[in-house]
């Protein structure tokens, strides 16, 4: 990750942002012309003009008008109009680009975003193909992978800046964005539409792999959950199903709840608590004691454990590979 | 039909009108002046207060983003904060400010003794103060709007919001709509008929183009949204589903409705302080508007095209490549007539002796700010790069560079230029040199670097930042200059009040201005104008020098119409006298008005539909007692004399 992870100036890693980077920067160079001229022209009006206050500006005769001033505004115009017929053409061109994959995509994932995190449902030919997890996307390098956006809960917006602009997921209606990452890499995204509490820290990550590496990553994902092996994974395997049962999933065990993030392949995430917090036990911990004190307004109530349940909780958790 | 008396201005004639147009002193005046110079001050006064209090929360904001990972606020908080700054300003400032000058400003202008409506004038703002009392009611308990301004649904509908916070916001915006409503009625009648004999379509002040045009915009999309705020109301109470997908309604729905008022309401709320600098900048110039034609013109094609814009705001929405395509095509092209007025106040400078006063100084640092509010515009208006700009900290760095440099900036200047018109004093230029600089320096310290922060990446409407983004010093930055920026309006404040007491005086026309208001005394008397003026040129007060024609205005000369509130009407193109009309004595009846609105909003918002229903009843016998048929308000007096 660089150091800044949601800069779409910069840098960019994919076929969309690509294209709409070059326009962006012409755009920007346009503008700040635009605006050092006018400055300019500005205070050149200025030369020999005298300061002062109503005395001085009574004193000052008054001149007639005459044709200067709409030479001004057609030469202007003129002017102004060849770099904005520039950019309109320019802009058709790029839209014409990125509006759709340039072929069909041959994998799609469907985001769901939910009040504050996101869920990637990945579908094969059969069920058994197919696995849920949540904020963490992972994509195949060099081809276009189709995002079908559904909506939740209230309105959000998906954003991978450096991979692509953005597309609002809307309820009740289904908004089909596409990503293609030129490079391997992990790309940040985030919500960029106000969605309530915690849409400031409703982040994701897409990574971006060799097709092996990610048909590897697949396979992993595909596997259900592990029995519990040793005395304190199984007394965390029976606080888990009571407890974070009630809102998570975890493939091969009897919770099966969609209202929070599935916890199959928790493990194999780098991030945490939708991309805010690193994924070690500490974190981990502190996030099931208190994701109030961490991330105020989340839906996820406090759990209270002890100590030692915590422990086992945590010991548990770390199974799911 | 009654001829009409022509006469000289003596000063019985002034003693005689002043007793006609003069408020009744002390409370009951207070309560019940039509008088369009105090109801002008009175939406200025409040419209700045608002300033003030949006202000104050703005750097609540700017307190709580100065570093990553603070908590001064809880989210809930900072988006009360954030939606009740948004509204503020947008709603309760920027509008109402605008509205403000051109109540007070417009029958000077135009050679006129009041509005075309004088009541309804009382009436829009009493019901703007109430529904800024409103929207405040929730915020000062805790349950303020925390929607944005723009209250997207499905968040804003009960089942995401189940709190007062939207009910109020909901209502508000109503009851705040009706204020904006009879306004803008008001406006476009005056312009049309209320202008002193001669004063063509083509003689108009940039102002009142801007104002007129605002009108009519408004007049149109207001509608729009009070809908869509109604229809929202109705979701929240009886679970009518207009915008909630599970019952077959559109979240889409509520945005197209919202940005149909809203982006021409940025419009309304630029093109008049726009014309104040058109206005303004020739004074300090020493010569006429260059392009005054293309200027008003553009005025008019902004609006226009601005009414086709609205899906800007959009872009991210999944709608089809080719309806966006035609969007942005006109969000790029509607830069042209904006091009044209900054060409016009340049040239105007360039060919011009200009005299660098303070109100100078704001209109045209206004220019620059303009053209950078402008081209951030331009850039969003571009879909693949808008989908990347829009929702960050680039387009409020965008929006504040829009209404701080086309509104504040402007207001602040034309506060300097007709204080002295208002008060018969002049607000003291050293401490406005202090006041412009600390202004200019910390507005542009503040935002200028928000585009930087925006494209990096930063979004909107997020109550805090991790570190590690790459925002944080900027984000100080940005909160430096905006307390540099707010210190610069305390001093504009400081100035104001000091400037009220120990002023320096001033006389009729002080900067040697060439339009009306100069010609008559500082600050007006009740009646404006002693007899209806008869005019010639654009320039009035100018023509002697411009020498562009022969013919003259006369301004000491005229209809003395002082039989009663008299003044005049004239035909809406090249006013030609039409007919003398009887204008209403002070009333109770707008604030009635008001207070039966008010009751009937609040009793809607608290359910309680008793007081509704009892509500709705005074509603109807203040209208009544607004509408009962007056003799002496018959337009066609008998012929006398």
């Amino acid at each position: 990750m660089s150091a800044t992870p949601l800069d779409y100036l910069f840098s960019s890693a994919g076929r969309r942002a690509d294209v709409t980077l070059p326009l962006t920067w012409f755009m920007l160079i346009v503008s700040v012309v635009v605006c050092l001229v006018v400055a300019g022209l500005l205070l050149g009006s200025l030369r020999g003009a005298k300061g002062g206050g109503a005395a001085e500006t009574a004193a000052e005769p008054v001149r007639r008008d005459h044709a200067g001033g709409l030479r001004w505004i057609t030469i202007g115009l003129a002017i102004s109009s060849v770099p904005l017929l520039i950019s309109l053409i320019w802009t058709m061109a790029a839209l014409a680009q990125v509006a759709g994959p340039p072929r069909r995509p041959e994998m799609t994932i469907d985001v769901t975003a939910h009040q504050w995190w996101w869920e990637a449902d990945y579908h094969g030919t059969e069920p058994a193909d197919s696995f849920v997890t949540a904020n963490e996307i992972h994509i195949p390098v060099g081809v276009p992978v189709e995002i079908r956006l559904r909506g939740g809960d209230v309105i959000h917006s998906f954003w991978v800046p450096q991979l692509a602009g953005k597309t609002d997921t809307i309820p009740g209606q289904q908004n089909i964005a596409w990503l293609e990452a030129r490079r391997p890499g992990i790309f940040r995204g985030q919500c960029a539409e106000y969605c309530g509490a915690e849409h400031a820290k409703m982040g994701f990550e897409v990574v971006a792999q060799p097709m092996a590496e990610f048909q590897r990553w697949r396979q992993d994902q595909l596997q259900p959950a592990p029995p519990p092996a040793t005395q304190a994974q199984r007394q965390g395997y029976a606080l888990t199903m009571a407890r974070c049962g009630l809102c998570h999933a975890i493939r091969g065990t009897s919770a099966t709840a969609r209202g929070g993030p599935d916890l199959t392949h928790l493990m194999s995430r780098r991030l945490i608590a939708a991309a805010m917090l690193p994924n070690n036990p500490g974190a981990l911990g502190g996030w099931i004691q208190d994701p109030q004190g961490v991330k105020p307004g989340a839906l996820m109530p406090a759990q209270h454990l002890s100590g030692e349940q915590l422990t086992d909780v945590i010991a548990y958790l770390e199974t799911l590979q | 039909m009654r001829t009409p008396d022509i006469g000289a201005v003596t000063d019985a004639l002034r003693t005689r009108l002043h007793a006609i147009w003069e408020t009744e002193p002390g409370w009951r005046g207070w309560l019940s002046t039509v008088d369009h110079k105090e109801i002008g001050l009175r939406y200025i006064v409040t419209a700045f207060l608002m300033l003030i209090i949006g202000g104050i929360e703005a750097l609540v904001i700017r307190l709580q983003l100065a570093g990553p990972d603070l908590r001064l606020l809880t989210p809930e908080q900072y988006d009360q904060f954030f939606t009740m700054h948004g509204m503020t300003m947008i709603f309760l400032y920027a509008s109402p400010i605008l509205s403000g000058f051109s109540n007070y400003l417009w029958p000077l202008l135009l050679g006129s003794r009041d509005m075309a409506f004088p009541r309804l004038n009382a009436f829009s703002y009493w019901v703007y103060l109430a529904a800024a009392i409103f929207l405040y009611s929730g915020f000062v308990v805790g349950a303020g709007p925390d929607d944005g301004w723009f209250n997207y649904v499905p968040y804003a509908e009960r089942n995401y919001s189940p709190g007062p916070n939207q009910d109020i916001y909901a209502l508000g915006m109503m009851l705040l709509g009706i204020s904006t409503t009879v306004g803008a009625a008001n406006f476009i009648v005056t312009a049309f008929k209320m202008r002193a004999p001669g004063m063509a379509i083509n003689r108009l002040p940039i102002l009142i183009w801007g104002t007129l045009t605002a009108s009519v915009a408004n007049l149109i999309v207001v509608p729009a949204v009070s809908l869509a705020f109604f229809l929202l109301w109705m979701d929240r109470q009886f679970g009518t589903g207009f915008f909630q997908p599970a019952l077959g309604g559109q979240p889409l729905l509520w945005q197209h409705l919202f940005w149909l008022f809203g982006h021409p309401w940025v419009y309304a709320i630029v093109l008049p302080a726009m014309g104040m600098v058109s206005d303004g900048l020739p004074v300090f110039c020493r010569r006429p508007l260059a392009g005054y034609s293309l200027v008003a013109l553009s005025t008019v094609a902004t609006m226009i095209l601005g009414f086709g814009v609205w899906v800007h705001h959009m872009f991210a929405t999944g709608l089809p490549a080719l309806s966006l395509s035609f969007f942005s095509g006109a969000s790029i092209i509607i830069t042209v007539p904006s091009a044209v007025a900054v060409f016009a106040w340049l040239a105007t400078i360039w060919t011009g002796r200009p005299v660098i006063t303070t109100a100078f100084l704001f209109y045209a640092s206004m220019i620059l700010l303009f053209v950078i509010g402008g081209v951030s515009g331009f850039m969003t208006a571009s879909v693949p790069a808008d989908w990347q700009l829009t929702d960050t900290y680039f387009v409020v760095a965008h929006i504040h560079y829009v209404l701080i440099g086309i509104n504040v900036f402007p207001v602040v200047g034309a506060t300097y230029f007709w204080f002295p018109k208002m008060s018969g004093r002049f607000l003291d230029e050293r401490l406005g040199r202090w006041n412009f600089w600390t202004m200019f320096l910390g507005f542009n310290l503040g935002f200028l670097p928000m585009h930087l922060t925006g494209l990096l990446g930063m979004p909107r409407r997020i109550w805090t930042y991790s570190d590690g983004m790459g925002w944080d010093g900027l984000n100080l930055i940005t909160t430096i200059g905006s307390f540099l920026f707010a210190a610069g309006v305390l001093i504009f404040f400081v100035n104001v009040a000091k400037s009220l007491r120990s002023g320096a005086p001033a006389n009729d026309n002080p900067w040697d201005a060439p339009t009306l208001e100069w010609s008559i005394p500082s600050p007006p008397p009740p009646y404006n104008f002693a007899v209806i003026p008869t005019i010639a040129s654009r320039h009035p007060l100018w023509e002697n020098r411009l020498q562009e024609s022969r013919a003259r205005s006369t301004l000491d000369r005229g209809m003395t119409l002082d039989h009663g509130k008299e003044t005049l009407t004239t035909t809406p193109m090249d006013a030609e006298p039409e007919r003398i009309v009887e204008m209403p004595e002070d009333s109770y009846a707008p604030l009635l008005l008001t207070a039966g609105l008010a009751t009937l909003f609040a009793g809607l918002a608290l359910k309680a539909w008793p007081i509704a229903g009892t509500s709705g009843l005074l509603v109807f016998a203040a209208l009544l007692f607004w509408l009962w048929p007056r003799r002496q308000l018959l337009e066609r007096a008998p012929a006398h004399g």
